[in-house]
């Protein structure tokens, strides 16, 4: 095996594996991708596939966007169509999108690199979570053209119960998706406890790991109770059992608990690791060590806690007693303390850092400005009077677009970008690369600010006829959709043209510090030749640039003592 | 490393201890994971009795408790066995294990065997769920006060036109608490709620029962071929594991559902 030439002389020198062996080439046949167990292609094969799930979801996106540029009926779409279309819209971006997005693509290609381990604890099980991700996304699509389901993606009772549309299949799907979700989860905790190599203790684990850790809990004990949820409502449609109908003594709002005790955590399953990639970048590209590590390490799980305490803001206007409202309002703010930890972790450390604004970091500060408006609008809406006043208005869907896609959709790009090269042992432009950060963050600002000010005057959501006073708004928000769009195409461009024509990537292009960093560019099948020795992850000022190969080589350990 | 016969070592692994250490730590969280989506359904059943206590007072009578105590004896028996089976595949005492999953499977059958009995009697005096529920109940309900409670009269300083949120919107489920004095008038609004309830957690139980028998199959085969030994018994323990959960499980059933008082 020649990946023992990477390993040891290693440490960044050298590096680009592409004509040699490595996990692309190591076996050849799409059987030898389909029953793979190497966690890095089956962490690519997840990237295909929830790339393809973003596609279509962005689709129905933009053909919303279109139609909302009249107020009235419009050729384009029917009311009926319209409201699939956004709940497709919603349900495949939230279900086979961000909530599997980073955890399984980077979180499966990078988790065991970062550990120096050879692969995640159960392979065989991370390979039957990949295909329940499969059948899960087939059932989905199965619905879409035998009547795709009007509900939204919440598919609140009593509407979900009484449409005609094919919701049991929809449902069915998303419940297979979260067993894919529950595998991911478990893997993930377990490689974690038990995989760490030798020196890597828990507070010297890179901060992507700590924010992997607790989205993979929440993943553990929320996704259950999204499965019983929808096996009620499974119930409650095909054998009438009414638990949710009230005729027959049921409680409609009873399922609105059951749904937002998960998908409240949800959004944290969402956010955490996007956290987690932020905390990488931001330390490799101001090329300072992190701030604050044990703070931010904390706060993943602080978050993470309180996440499942916080599930009734959803329902202020549902009949709530005012108590548990004030409560739950209370524990919205809370959120807002481990929140704020993190950002001024990551300004402290960029702060008197050297910082290089290649794409990833683009991407960093694209997140810091649009999560931190994303996070303060959300207190807006925890407070209860106000919330009254926006609750489903356009002020809500801005506000979890800023946080879902300014925060996760954009970390994700930033960390796509960042292991890129390690992954497919290519650079891409990084002149286009700017490029499309600056027309992502463009486009998704003219989109979505609109509606923050539409919301404030109170433009409804999810309605297909608005009012004429709202159509200034509805036009530059649908814009900035068309060139959120072309960014993606210009990004999907250069990407892939990188693979074919891109520059052969060094091992450590970024100066990483972290231990994926240290294995040839795209890794061997066994990840490393000797399992490397954890240490700081963070020491990125070890690392120097060399200009002969294009990236980082670990400068000489002059100052340590000689070994005993 | 020691000789672990056909199951060598996963690539990944350290040694056969990590591995089974890691093995363990899966199924405990994948135990947690069962919890919690039995846990929504004991939420369920909080919920609906503590705001209908009269119907599942009056409704729980139409369980027999002697068929759920025997299923209680069979699956403590099975749970029992399957702990001698752990041992017997630790020691590698092969035909012992084989018979003591088998009578583990036998008693499996047996539960749902008994489960059946029950079952069929509800279908034939159509005490089902929801809509379902077409069950002929003794007397002629009384005429229960279907008054929603007032919105109270809004005081001078309150500007807010929206009534508060404590009353709860009307169109909701019929407030409980129809006072039903044990065997009094007749039976209480709603009874069908109570076999909503009943059948999901039992059913999903069920199918638990169904799948542990699947799994424990699956053991006896490999117990025959011979791989299990002192030094890998990681399988049978962790089917162990799952077996005591559902028997857990069903220990909580048996007096929420049938000994109510």
């Amino acid at each position: 095996m020649t990946g023992s030439e990477s390993g040891t002389a290693g440490f960044g020198t050298g590096g680009n594996a592409l004509g040699r062996d490595n996990y692309l080439n190591h076996e050849r046949g799409v059987r030898s991708w389909l029953l793979t167990r190497d966690h890095k292609r089956i962490g690519v094969m997840y990237l295909v596939a929830i790339l393809s799930s973003f596609f279509l979801g962005g689709i129905f996106a933009e053909l919303i966007r279109t139609k909302l540029w009249t107020p009235g009926n419009s050729p384009l779409m029917t009311a009926n169509t319209y409201d699939q279309m956004f709940t497709l819209h919603g349900a495949i971006m939230i279900f086979l999108f961000v909530i599997p997005g980073i955890p399984a693509s980077l979180g499966n290609f990078v988790l065991p690199l970062m550990l120096g381990a050879q692969d995640v604890a159960f392979p065989r099980l991370n390979l039957a979570s990949f295909y329940f991700w499969i059948g899960g996304a087939a059932l989905a699509l199965i619905s879409m053209v035998t009547g795709a389901v009007d509900t939204g993606w919440t598919f609140y009772t009593p509407y979900s119960t009484t449409t005609n549309s094919n919701v049991i299949l929809m449902v069915a799907g998303v419940f297979v998706l979260g067993f894919s979700s529950i595998f991911t989860g478990l893997n993930f905790v377990v490689t974690i406890h038990k995989l760490r190599p030798a020196g890597m203790t828990w507070f010297r684990m890179p901060l992507f790991l700590w924010g992997i850790y607790g989205t993979a809990i929440i993943q553990i004990l929320a996704t259950p109770v999204l499965g019983i949820t929808l096996l009620l409502l499974i119930a409650e449609r095909a054998l009438g059992i009414g638990i949710f109908d009230p005729a027959l003594g049921g409680d409609p709002v009873l399922f609105q608990h059951f749904f937002w005790f998960y998908s409240h955590p949800a959004v944290y399953i969402m956010i955490l690791p996007a956290m987690g990639v932020i905390s990488e970048l931001v330390s490799v590209f101001s090329r300072k060590h992190i701030f604050g590590y044990s703070f931010i390490a904390l706060s993943s799980i602080a978050i993470a806690v309180l996440s499942f305490l916080v599930w009734g803001h959803h329902m202020f206007v549902a009949g709530q007693s005012t108590l548990s409202s004030m409560i739950f309002s209370f524990l919205t703010f809370m959120v807002a303390i481990p929140s704020a930890v993190k950002v001024f972790n990551w300004l402290a450390t960029m702060y008197k850092g050297s910082i290089w604004l290649a794409t990833p970091m683009l991407y960093v500060l694209s997140f810091l400005f649009l999560f931190g408006i994303g996070g303060l609008t959300g207190l807006f809406l925890g407070a209860l009077a106000v919330d009254v006043h926006l609750h489903d208005t356009y002020f809500v869907v801005a506000h979890f677009h800023y946080v879902m896609f300014g925060g996760t959709v954009i970390a994700f790009l930033g960390g796509l970008h960042y292991w890129w090269p390690k992954m497919f042992g290519r650079m891409y432009s990084e002149f286009w690369g700017r490029i499309g950060a600056l027309l992502v963050f463009v486009g998704f600002n003219t989109t979505f600010f609109t509606q923050f000010v539409m919301g404030s005057h109170g433009a409804p959501r999810r309605s297909y006829h608005y009012q004429m006073q709202f159509e200034p708004y509805h036009r530059l928000s649908t814009i900035g959709a068309y060139i959120l769009g072309f960014g993606f195409l210009v990004i999907a461009a250069y990407l892939v043209h990188s693979l074919f024509r891109g520059r052969p990537a060094p091992a450590n292009p970024w100066g990483g510090a972290t231990l994926e960093w240290r294995t040839s560019s795209p890794p061997p099948h066994d990840n490393f030749a000797v399992t490397p020795e954890a240490g700081d992850p963070y020491d990125v000022e070890a690392w120097r640039w060399d200009g002969a190969i294009g990236g980082y080589v670990q400068r000489e350990p002059a100052p340590q003592p000689a070994s005993p | 490393m020691a000789d672990t016969r056909t199951h060598a070592v996963a690539h990944h692994f350290d040694d056969a201890e990590q591995q089974r250490e890691a093995g363990k730590l899966g199924m405990w969280i994948f135990l947690a994971t069962e919890i919690l989506l039995f846990g929504g359904l004991f939420c369920a059943y909080a919920v609906y009795r503590s705001n209908h206590p009269e119907v599942f007072i009056y409704a729980h009578r139409f369980l027999d408790p002697s068929l759920g105590a025997l299923n209680t004896a069979v699956l403590i028996c099975s749970s029992f066995t399957m702990a001698l089976a752990v041992r017997a595949a630790q020691l590698g005492r092969r035909r012992q294990l084989v018979g003591l999953l088998g009578a583990t499977i036998a008693l499996a059958v047996c539960f749902l065997g008994v489960k059946g009995i029950e079952y069929e009697r509800k279908w034939k005096e159509g005490l089902l769920w929801g809509a379902r529920f077409h069950a002929k109940l003794a007397p002629a309900p009384p005429a229960l006060p279907q008054t929603l409670p007032p919105v109270p009269p809004a005081e001078g300083e309150e500007r807010s036109l929206i009534p508060p949120a404590a009353t709860g919107p009307s169109g909701l489920a019929r407030p409980g608490r129809a006072e039903v004095a044990e065997g009094a008038q007749g039976p209480p609004h709603d009874v069908q709620m109570f076999f909503a309830v009943y059948f999901m957690m039992t059913g999903l139980h069920g199918v638990h029962v169904i799948v542990g028998i699947v799994l424990l199959g699956w053991m006896m085969v490999r117990a025959r071929r011979g791989e299990f030994g002192p030094e890998y018994a990681t399988p049978v323990d962790l089917a162990g594991l799952y077996w005591h959960l559902v028997d857990l499980i069903w220990i909580f059933l048996f007096p929420l559902l049938y000994l109510i008082r």
